[in-house]
């Protein structure tokens, strides 16, 4: 037994330090590329940190948005900050302003050691097991429609979160449309190793995220895990050059981006008339109300972060859609 | 075999470690984009010995996600930053 | 149940061994491509290793089936993306190295 901890100890230890050494070059990195690949690989060893920390529904979340779907953006967007070429490196200085003075220099520091120190306190002040939470859930699981305790709390036990976190979604997806328009246009022509591999990969990220769809009632997956993959499998589609028709730009996309945050709303709102609470599922109808909601979400998630990355509201010739 | 497992996961995070200095060091941006598909492929080791050794089935499907998204990370990396930018700088 | 046990920690340190030697690869080797080459050829065999000696101690088929299949997923991602950089260095002039 003592060579086990021993190694897991090491595990953690090297994971731990690893995930701090990175975060500061990726910090200080004057250069933007590669402060992009820092973070990149900083997503992955948050992934396997969220695993060690036993929670594989948020690991899946950091793979397929912090790692995945957050590279592919800062890569999209550092292309068009235009960065300049010296002997194949693609290097984008960063400008660092520092303020003037030692005294401001350091305030940030102190504040920063002073923070860690007291949430180091308070951590290594709780009592050693601490359930929290996960008697009542346990204790609530039958009611609720699913299996998974983590699917539950998002959905159901806490629902309004949910709610809230699609909306926030959206004005973040409204946000980037309000800073202007896109040209629909083609990228150059893929070749055709990247057209085959888009091929291939794409129907198969669709067939993942509907199998992390209907895994997460169980097991760790769920409605962002899906919706993420989604999104993976809609920025595939855009490098390969495929762009959709500019007819279905206008309402089908809005309709479809709108369908996660409007089904927890028309749901909230009947569920209101009928029994008197705001998303109170009852309990015979809870497992087919959360399906019905982890659905509607899952295609408005992958559609947002799709439409993140094409980087503006879809525009044709004759003006916005 | 449980020791087996854990001994390899912290030797494959070590490598990983190593593989970061091509990160820093890389002279072209294709050096540091290799570095990063060289993390993929080593998490999902990783993540499968780990699935193993504490018979968590969850963590395969995280190894299944991170294989399809390293690709998509590095599709983007050849496609935006490196084309656009030589055409931008063209154009 | 000795005779599994003793294969699969065979398959799993040959696997590691070629880890090694693709990140050596990805350290020494004098230019981009020879690098992508290390990477690409040993990684991948270091991974199939691995999951051969895990799938010896698999529980299931399906478990199996799973890990043939992120297998054959890392190939094909790892194959078409090693084609892309390279071609795209080659584009941007990336002299390749001669002794």
């Amino acid at each position: 037994m003592e060579a086990l901890t021993l190694l897991a100890w090491m595990f953690d230890g090297l994971l731990g330090l690893g995930l701090l050494w990175l975060a500061w070059r990726a910090l200080t990195c004057p250069d933007l590329f590669r402060a992009i690949v820092l973070f990149i690989a900083f997503g992955l060893l948050m992934a396997l940190a969220w695993v060690r920390l036993d929670a594989p529904d948020v690991a899946l979340a950091e793979a397929a948005i912090g790692a995945g779907l957050t590279g592919a953006l800062l890569m999209a967007a550092l292309a068009k900050l235009h960065p300049t070429e010296t002997n194949d490196n693609l290097s984008v200085q960063a400008e660092i302003s520092r303020p003037k003075g030692r005294l401001l220099q350091w305030l940030p520091v102190v504040a920063l050691l002073l923070v860690s120190a007291g949430l180091g306190y308070v951590v290594l002040s709780l009592p050693p097991y601490v359930t929290g939470l996960s008697a009542e859930v346990a204790a609530n699981l039958k009611t609720s429609g699913v299996d998974n305790p983590v699917t539950a709390v998002l959905l159901n036990f806490r629902g309004y979160d949910t709610l809230l976190e699609m909306v926030v979604l959206l004005l973040a997806l409204l946000g980037v449309w309000s800073l202007g328009g896109t040209e629909l246009h083609r990228d150059t022509a893929p070749g055709i190793v990247l057209d085959t591999l888009a091929r291939v990969l794409v129907p198969l990220l669709i067939l993942v995220a509907a199998y992390l769809l209907w895994v997460g009632g169980h097991a760790p997956g769920g409605a962002f895990q899906a919706g993420a993959v989604l999104g993976a499998a809609g920025v595939l589609l855009l490098l390969a050059g495929w762009r959709p028709r500019v007819g279905l730009m206008a309402w089908p996309l809005r309709l479809m981006l709108v369908a996660g945050p409007g089904a927890f709303v028309i749901i909230a709102a009947l569920l209101y008339m009928i029994e008197g609470q705001l998303l109170e599922f009852p309990t015979a109808q809870a497992g087919i109300l959360i399906l019905v909601l982890e659905t509607a979400a899952t295609v408005s998630i992958g559609l947002t972060l799709a439409a993140l990355f094409l980087g503006g509201r879809p525009r044709n010739d004759k003006g916005l859609t | 075999m449980q020791t087996l497992y854990l001994a390899l996961a912290v030797f494959l995070l070590l490598n990983l470690g190593a593989g970061m200095w091509r990160v820093l060091r890389g002279p072209s941006a294709a050096d540091r984009m290799l570095a990063a598909q060289l993390f993929g492929t080593t998490a999902v080791a990783i993540l499968l010995l780990l699935a193993q050794a504490h018979g968590n089935a969850a963590l395969r499907d995280v190894a299944l996600l991170f294989a399809l998204l390293a690709a998509v990370t590095a599709v983007a990396f050849v496609r935006r930053a490196w084309e656009q930018g030589a055409s931008d700088d063209a154009g | 149940m000795m005779l599994v046990d003793v294969l699969c920690a065979v398959l799993l340190i040959a696997g590691a061994v070629f880890f090694l030697a693709g990140t050596l690869g990805l350290l020494r080797f004098p230019d981009v491509y020879t690098r992508l080459h290390a990477l690409t050829k040993a990684d991948n065999v270091g991974l199939g290793l691995m999951m051969a000696g895990l799938a010896l101690q698999a529980g299931s088929w399906a478990v199996v089936g799973k890990l043939l299949l992120i297998w054959l997923l890392v190939l094909l991602a790892g194959a078409s993306v090693a084609h892309l950089v390279a071609s795209g260095a080659l584009k941007r002039g990336i002299r390749l190295w001669k002794r």
